[in-house]
């Protein structure tokens, strides 16, 4: 193989005393795919900060790039060394154009003039080799998040970086979106770049991975070449035990049948649902599947009233029910959890006692309007206890905690309701293997005590391990059912047969 | 057995200790973080002693600056309410001139001269929730609405009293304006302009944090989208909040119109709102919204009325005057952005 172009020997961070990273070695070559995987708060992001130049590490280790040892410093170290980071919230200004978003910071003038023109033929060719389907001139807000995506590597291109680090880059992709991404990242290797591809999803590390390092607790637990790479010996390196049914189904799907408790007619909101009907029973998780872009969550805000429904009706436990408002749809038990927690469902700067009470505040208030906090103090230390949420106290702003227990304490405050009915939307995006299986276990256990559960999930082997029958998605209607039998389990590719609509083709 | 029962009740003994440690410090770094401005008021008061040769700390300096700062307290009071949910009310000025022309002109009545005090206040709460309404039902943005209110409630306090001054030199109740009360005859007592703002400042705080209405008020602040999924009225809590920092502006004119004997719908109340948003930015209320206390608001209105006191006191010359506090209160502001910065969260 040849030479290594990043070479890291023995780099620590210690923020106030806590190592953040204990003497880890990473070596990545040209040409390269090189996967990190981890927990949240396992030290990536730190490393990524080290190589990026936003944090120094602490004396002792080396960095070296094409074999020379080097300090990187300052935000702009990192590509003056030739590295680039794609971060997971992209680091675009949208109001400005491709062309201009690339030469951020460099600019071309002349005589303190900004040479637009000159810019954009500057970056025609590197679009091209990218093949990319916009100008230069065209505006960023304009740009879907695939397109931005290819922005930002245009970008390290154009810096000449000869390391490319990517962060979760199809967090926010569709799947065709991603697909194109893969070719692209598949073709940069080929080009001899070198790329550090951080992820959480299995699937796109054995699509891309040539190499994985698996960091825990701030430590290297190890590495594994492309013909290792399998998902029980990654999740066993990064949780550090053997995770036997990492998938958690003990409730029996049969408990609740011909007790209907949500049901969805023929619902519509005109745009991006086109008349869908679901029932989901009591006891019973049912699947709601689909390419990203099918429907699924505005299907789910037509449901609790978070948008306008134009036609159709509910249900709950078959009687007709009328829900205009998100408040409606938790005073008749139908809770949901949001996609987008940082955005629509927590808030950040307060306690974590207010977020899991803030539904029930109301309900629990001395004269009805007084804060009853012996019982908001109970209920919250009942939660901690009981879901396991992992933070100083329950006292400390919810936005200060790891993603899985920001999930948690979510969770819990739909959970104080008591739900009949649960739709979870996403509700393991951006969440550690840990804290994943718990939440697959929660949702378990509800199932058992009868509640029934909606769950919407872009991630298949998810869906596959957790729900008991899925309910498939296609541009705003509903394609099909899979059903789990005797004989026939769920399998992906029936699913993603139904989400692309291929499945006649293949009968 | 028994052996591993006390290892464990060990285990958890210093566990908990751990937690009792953590939450000490969780504590101490709220109460600075509470105390926010409170040194610099100190500072001030203790800078403003000396400079004026010891003539700050009098009992009856000390009641003409809790007097100044009564009516600023009111203001900022409603504004904290306002700003703590994102948004802005910079009608409070004018709203304040016409409560205060409303309840003057009611005085006058022979028969209703007593109901003047409720009238000021309700014609506050009216304009508040006139604001409130066009903020929350037809969404448009605060600083716009109260912008445009501004200016049309000024033109209606002119109204009100025909463009010109309403004098009534025998307005019930005109104790609230001058009187005082005693604690200890002869020896102590507070403003009744005083008593007013601190009630109002422990109403405000019962109302912010022990009530299910002040979460809310913070959950909009700090997250609008996820407050409306989480079932909460922002509407309602929207009409409220601008409700009360009209109402309260209302209170403010009556308490002027109590002192004054008088009101001017062109003059009264200019360039109030400007202080009482001062007073709120100092007391450390974030801006965007979702974070402050109403503690805060009171150590920034006092901050306010101290500086005014003290530069007259020690002889600085009126335009001076306007220099200084502007750049107290930036200097103020970046001291306690600096201060935070060690404690930020991540």
């Amino acid at each position: 193989m040849n030479d290594p172009i990043l070479e890291m020997r023995g780099v620590s961070k210690s923020f106030f005393g806590i190592k953040a990273l204990r003497a880890v070695d990473l070596t990545v070559h040209a040409g390269e795919i090189h996967a990190l995987m981890g927990e949240n708060g396992a030290g990536k992001s730190t490393l990524m900060k080290i190589l990026s130049g936003a944090y120094r590490p602490d004396p002792g280790g080396e960095i070296r790039i094409e074999g020379k040892p080097v300090r990187i410093e300052g935000p702009l170290g990192g590509r003056a060394a030739g590295i680039s980071i794609i971060y997971q919230e992209l680091s675009l200004a949208p109001n400005l154009s491709v062309a201009e978003n690339i030469y951020l910071g460099r600019e071309i003038s002349r005589s303190g003039l900004l040479a637009r023109g000159t810019m954009r033929e500057g970056v025609g060719p590197i679009l091209e080799r990218l093949g990319a389907d916009f100008l230069p001139s065209t505006l960023v807000a304009h740009l879907s998040m695939g397109q931005r995506q290819l922005v930002e590597i245009a970008r390290a291109l154009h810096a000449r970086s000869k390391i490319l680090i990517m962060d979760e880059p199809t967090t926010a992709l569709s799947a065709g979106e991603s697909e194109r991404l893969f070719a692209l990242i598949r073709q940069l290797r080929a080009e001899g770049l070198a790329i550090i591809y951080i992820s959480h999803r299995m699937d796109e590390v054995y699509a891309l991975g040539d190499r994985v390092t698996v960091l825990r607790d701030g430590r290297l637990v190890g590495s594994l070449d492309k013909q290792d790479i399998r998902a029980d010996a990654i999740v066993r390196m990064m949780v550090g035990r053997d995770v036997s049914s990492f998938y958690k189904k003990d409730h029996d799907p049969e408990a609740g049948k011909g007790h209907p408790v949500l049901s969805a007619i023929d619902v519509a909101d005109g745009l991006r649902v086109r008349g869908c009907s679901l029932t989901v029973h009591a006891g019973e998780v049912v699947g709601l599947a689909g390419l990203i872009g099918a429907g699924r969550t505005e299907l789910a805000h037509l449901i609790i009233g978070a948008a306008p429904r134009i036609s159709g009706r509910l249900e709950l436990e078959g009687q007709p029910i009328d829900i205009r408002t998100p408040g409606e749809a938790l005073e008749a038990g139908i809770a949901y959890l949001t996609e987008d927690r940082k955005a629509l469902g927590l808030f950040l700067d307060m306690s974590c006692l207010d977020n899991i009470n803030l539904a029930v505040l109301g309900r629990d208030a001395k004269l009805g309007w007084f804060l009853d906090r012996d019982k908001a103090r109970e209920r919250a230390d009942r939660a901690f206890a009981g879901l396991s949420i992992r933070a100083a106290n329950v006292g400390v702003p919810a936005g200060g905690l790891s993603g899985g227990n920001q999930q948690k304490v979510l969770l819990s405050r739909l959970l104080a309701i008591a739900p009949k009915v649960l739709i979870l939307d996403e509700p393991t995006r951006g969440v550690d293997v840990g804290a994943k299986s718990e939440i697959y276990s929660i949702i378990d256990n509800l199932a058992k005590a009868g509640t029934a559960i909606l769950v919407i999930s872009s991630d298949l082997p998810e869906i596959i391990g957790i729900c008991d029958r899925v309910i498939v998605m296609r541009s705003g209607l509903v394609a099909g059912e899979v059903r789990r039998t005797e004989t026939a389990p769920l399998t992906q590719e029936d699913i993603m047969a139904l989400a692309t609509g291929t499945e006649h083709l293949d009968a | 057995m028994p052996d591993n029962g006390s290892t464990q009740a060990k285990a958890a003994t210093a566990n908990g200790l751990a937690a009792a440690q953590e939450t000490k410090r969780q504590r101490i770094r709220l109460l600075i973080r509470a105390a926010g401005m409170l040194p610099v008021l100190l500072l001030l008061c203790a800078g403003f002693h000396y400079l004026s040769d010891g003539r700050f700390f009098t009992g009856q300096n000390l009641g003409i600056v809790l007097q100044q700062a009564a009516v600023n307290t009111v203001l900022a009071a409603g504004m904290t309410f306002v700003i703590l949910t994102g948004g802005i009310d910079l009608s409070v000025g004018s709203i304040l001139a016409a409560s205060a022309m409303a309840g003057l002109t009611m005085s006058k009545l022979p028969e209703l001269g007593a109901l003047w005090l409720p009238a000021a206040v309700l014609t506050g709460l009216g304009f508040g929730i006139v604001n409130g309404a066009l903020i929350a039902l037809l969404r448009l943005p605060p600083f716009i609405v109260t912008l445009g209110s501004l200016t049309a409630v000024r033109g209606l306090a002119r109204l009100l009293g025909a463009d010109t001054t309403v004098f009534n030199p025998s307005i019930p109740y005109a104790f609230i304006g001058n009187g005082s009360l005693t604690l200890v005859p002869g020896v102590a007592s507070i403003p009744w302009l005083s008593v007013i703002a601190l009630l109002v400042i422990l109403v405000s705080w019962l109302v912010l944090r022990r009530t299910v209405l002040g979460v809310h008020i913070y959950a909009v602040g700090g997250n609008e989208s996820a407050a409306r999924l989480a079932g909460i009225k922002v509407w309602a809590v929207l009409i409220f909040v601008y409700g009360v920092s009209g109402l309260l502006a209302g209170l403010g004119g009556a308490m002027q119109a109590a002192r004054l004997y008088a009101a001017n719908g062109l003059q009264l109340g200019q360039s109030y709102e400007l202080d009482a948003i001062t007073a709120v930015i100092l007391g450390g209320t974030s801006f965007v919204g979702g974070i402050g206390s109403i503690w805060g608001t009171l150590v920034g209105a006092l901050i306010i009325a101290v500086l005014s006191n003290g530069l007259i006191l020690t002889g600085v010359s009126d335009i001076w005057q306007y220099v200084i506090k502007g750049l107290v209160i930036i200097g103020a502001v970046a001291l306690d952005r600096y201060r935070l910065q060690g404690s930020a969260r991540t």
